[in-house]
């Protein structure tokens, strides 16, 4: 097998994984969305159980998940209880606010992140280094609503950016330009937020594998040989630092969807983080459901985008068409 | 490393631990140190602002600091703003008896760090919407706060350590079928996984029960990177000359694994528990922050943070963000012991 067939296989097994992760975890629920029903003296028990065999929850586990497998398979993830709309078409009108959100947010920081990470390594101990250590570990420690909360207050109280929900309430009105102006003032705020939380962390990587390279011996042998420093760090340190900087971009999507879902319900972005919260809150089984599997969706398919990369940068996997796991 | 960079590096620890340690002792004694119950509500005065402590008065300068009573201005017919009442001066004192409390949930005690007598009120982070202290809800949101992160990383860690030494000893298919588990969980977005999982598990429960349950599936979440560290040590350490010989002895696993394997472990899993605890205490706050999490009237840092979901609160009662100031706090000084951790594991 190939190196991206052997990828995909994975990808593939890992959703089926989180597919059964989330069908026993059903099962192991001691409550259902008809908890609440059930207090209401007006409906009788035989209508619940009518409702429950009506969306087939009086099923054992295994005909359960079997049969939402199979309408998965044909994008189907069923239907929302509270919603009374198939999940799918719900879950992806916002999963493409998120992903909106997200793309604009990973894009922002690796722009920022790896010229800062590389310079910071090419002027080891200099001032910006030090600066730029000093704020990293820092905004590493904060946690992410706290930068969150504390930047919304900061919008809100100067009236700097538009805060709530994705565009004004005389959207419609507005021409072409405005409108796309206008869905870039609200984009900006979860942005910035995701983008200060997770550049930090990919500053330090990608400093730390620059610096690893630079040590490197072969690095040393082309100095010798008097390869200018530009030439040097472009040509002979980047590439190889990349392997693991493109790595991290898999991992950091993790973080970066996690911290993507609490910004989205701080600052109203109509992305799948409230509509998963409100799903939460209302046990509405398979909204949940699809969206965790939307998630994993997004992450395994962002770890397929850096494996391929990875492929296309680092010969030595194309050579070896071994993973080196 | 050089002998003065491991001094420097073992005083930076030993002062960082040190802070924490105080910061825990204040939020475990915080009955004490609270000078009003958390609960207690004073529809008088819904976000009020902080109490400023004055020195200087009607009657000179005095060294020990001193409140004015607030009171309400009259605007026409009605109640207007919050201003110092400057007729009389209540100076703060110490160690003095107030509201009856248990100490450490055994002992009835009286006594609190600091007070001011009745109608003066010594605010010093203000009140919320519900005219409660915020300062004592701070302490006590703490308490809950902290223990949560703590508990949970206890979890995790336990559960990471059994399931990492049984992959990492026993090997084989266990060694796979577990490691491929981990890659699952490891790829997951937590806050997804957390939200669903949440959503399986009932909403309206007593506090206790909600804590319970909430470090219990915020510590089980995370077993798998402990996991796959033990079980690389495991892995390094089963194979020593020293492990091989003990077991030439007629040493029985448990005890390999007691005397030789697991110390070896111990450093990694103290570093590890620096980092997950600021990390499980800010899940607590999301997940509280929510409203999925610890419910009103018991105070936790995040359920108290969700007042600020309403942007006329957020910007007009900055002292709200006082729980927010406290979680920056605690997680700073988890996180740089546990870079000191790592670089002292790095140099041995």
């Amino acid at each position: 097998m190939s190196y991206i067939e052997r990828r995909l296989v994975r990808a593939v097994l890992l959703l089926i994984g989180v597919s059964v992760l989330c069908f026993l975890f059903t099962e192991m629920a001691p409550g259902s969305f008809f908890d609440e029903m059930r207090l209401n003296p007006q409906i009788s028990p035989e209508t619940i159980a009518a409702l429950r065999s009506h969306y087939g929850l009086d099923q054992p586990l295994l005909v359960r998940y079997g049969r939402w497998m199979k309408s998965a398979l044909h994008a189907d993830l069923g239907y929302s209880i509270a919603y009374n709309l198939p999940v799918a078409p719900l879950l992806w009108s916002r999963a493409k606010n998120t992903l909106l959100l997200t793309t604009t947010a990973l894009l922002l920081t690796w722009l920022i992140s790896v010229p800062v990470g590389v310079w910071a390594a090419h002027r080891r101990g200099g001032l910006l280094d030090r600066a730029v250590t000093l704020m990293s570990s820092f905004l590493i420690s904060v946690p992410e609503i706290v930068i969150a909360v504390g930047l919304l207050a900061v919008a809100v109280r100067w009236r700097i950016l538009r805060v709530g929900g994705m565009m004004s309430a005389d959207f419609e009105d507005l021409s072409t330009w405005a409108k796309l102006q206008d869905v870039l003032l609200h984009l900006a705020l979860p942005a910035i937020i995701l983008v200060l939380s997770e550049s930090a962390v990919i500053i330090r990587h990608v400093r730390a594998s620059v610096l690893e390279v630079l040590g490197a011996p072969y690095v040393q042998a082309a100095r010798g040989f008097g390869t200018r420093p530009a030439r040097l760090l472009f040509r002979h340190v980047m590439p190889v630092a990349a392997n693991p900087a493109i790595s991290l971009l898999g991992f950091s999507l993790a973080g970066l969807l996690s911290g993507s879902l609490m910004v989205e319900v701080v600052c109203g972005w109509p992305g799948l983080g409230p509509l998963i919260l409100e799903a939460t809150f209302s046990r509405d089984l398979y909204l949940v459901i699809g969206g965790i599997m939307f998630s994993a969706l997004f992450m395994i398919g962002g770890n397929l985008i850096a494996d391929i990369m990875l492929l296309a940068l680092d010969p030595r996997i194309r050579r070896e068409g071994s993973d080196g796991l | 490393m050089g002998s003065r960079l491991r001094i420097r590096l073992w005083a930076q620890t030993t002062v960082l631990i040190a802070v924490l340690a105080g910061l825990h002792l204040i939020l475990l004694f915080a009955s004490f140190v609270a000078p009003y119950d958390p609960t207690t509500q004073d529809r008088e005065l819904p976000y009020a602002p902080p109490t400023r402590l004055h020195f200087k008065g009607a009657t000179g300068f005095h060294l020990r600091p001193f409140v004015y009573a607030s009171m309400r201005v009259l605007e026409g017919d009605r109640a207007g703003s919050l201003e110092e009442d400057r007729s009389r001066e209540y100076p703060l004192r110490f160690l003095v008896s107030g509201p009856s409390y248990k100490f450490l949930g055994i002992h009835e005690a009286t006594v609190h760090l600091f007070e001011v007598a009745e109608p003066g009120k010594i605010l010093l982070f203000g009140t919320d919407g519900y005219g409660r202290d915020e300062f004592s809800r701070v302490l006590f949101g703490g308490q809950i706060s902290v223990a949560a992160g703590i508990t949970a990383t206890l979890i995790t860690l336990l559960a990471g350590s059994i399931l990492g030494i049984i992959a990492g000893y026993y090997g084989r298919w266990i060694d796979e079928a577990l490691m491929g588990v981990t890659e699952l969980f490891l790829s997951l977005p937590w806050l997804y996984f957390l939200l669903g999982v949440r959503a399986f598990l009932p909403l309206h429960l007593s506090a206790l029960r909600t804590f319970f349950l909430l470090t219990g599936v915020i510590g089980l979440i995370g077993w798998a990177r402990p996991a796959r560290l033990v079980r690389g040590i495991v892995l390094s350490s089963r194979n020593r000359n020293y492990v091989l010989a003990a077991r030439g002895f007629g040493g029985s696993d448990f005890y390999l694994l007691r005397r030789h394997i697991l110390p070896e472990a111990f450093g990694v899993l103290l570093t590890q528990a620096a980092l997950l605890v600021p990390r499980y205490i800010a899940a607590e706050v999301t997940l509280s922050f929510f409203g999925l999490g610890v419910s009103e009237p018991v105070p936790s840092w995040g359920n108290m943070l969700s007042a600020l979901q309403q942007y006329s609160v957020l910007v007009s009662y900055g002292w709200l963000l006082a729980p927010a100031c406290a979680l920056v706090i605690t997680s700073v000084l988890y996180s740089s012991i546990a870079d000191a951790l790592h670089s002292r594991l790095e140099s041995e």
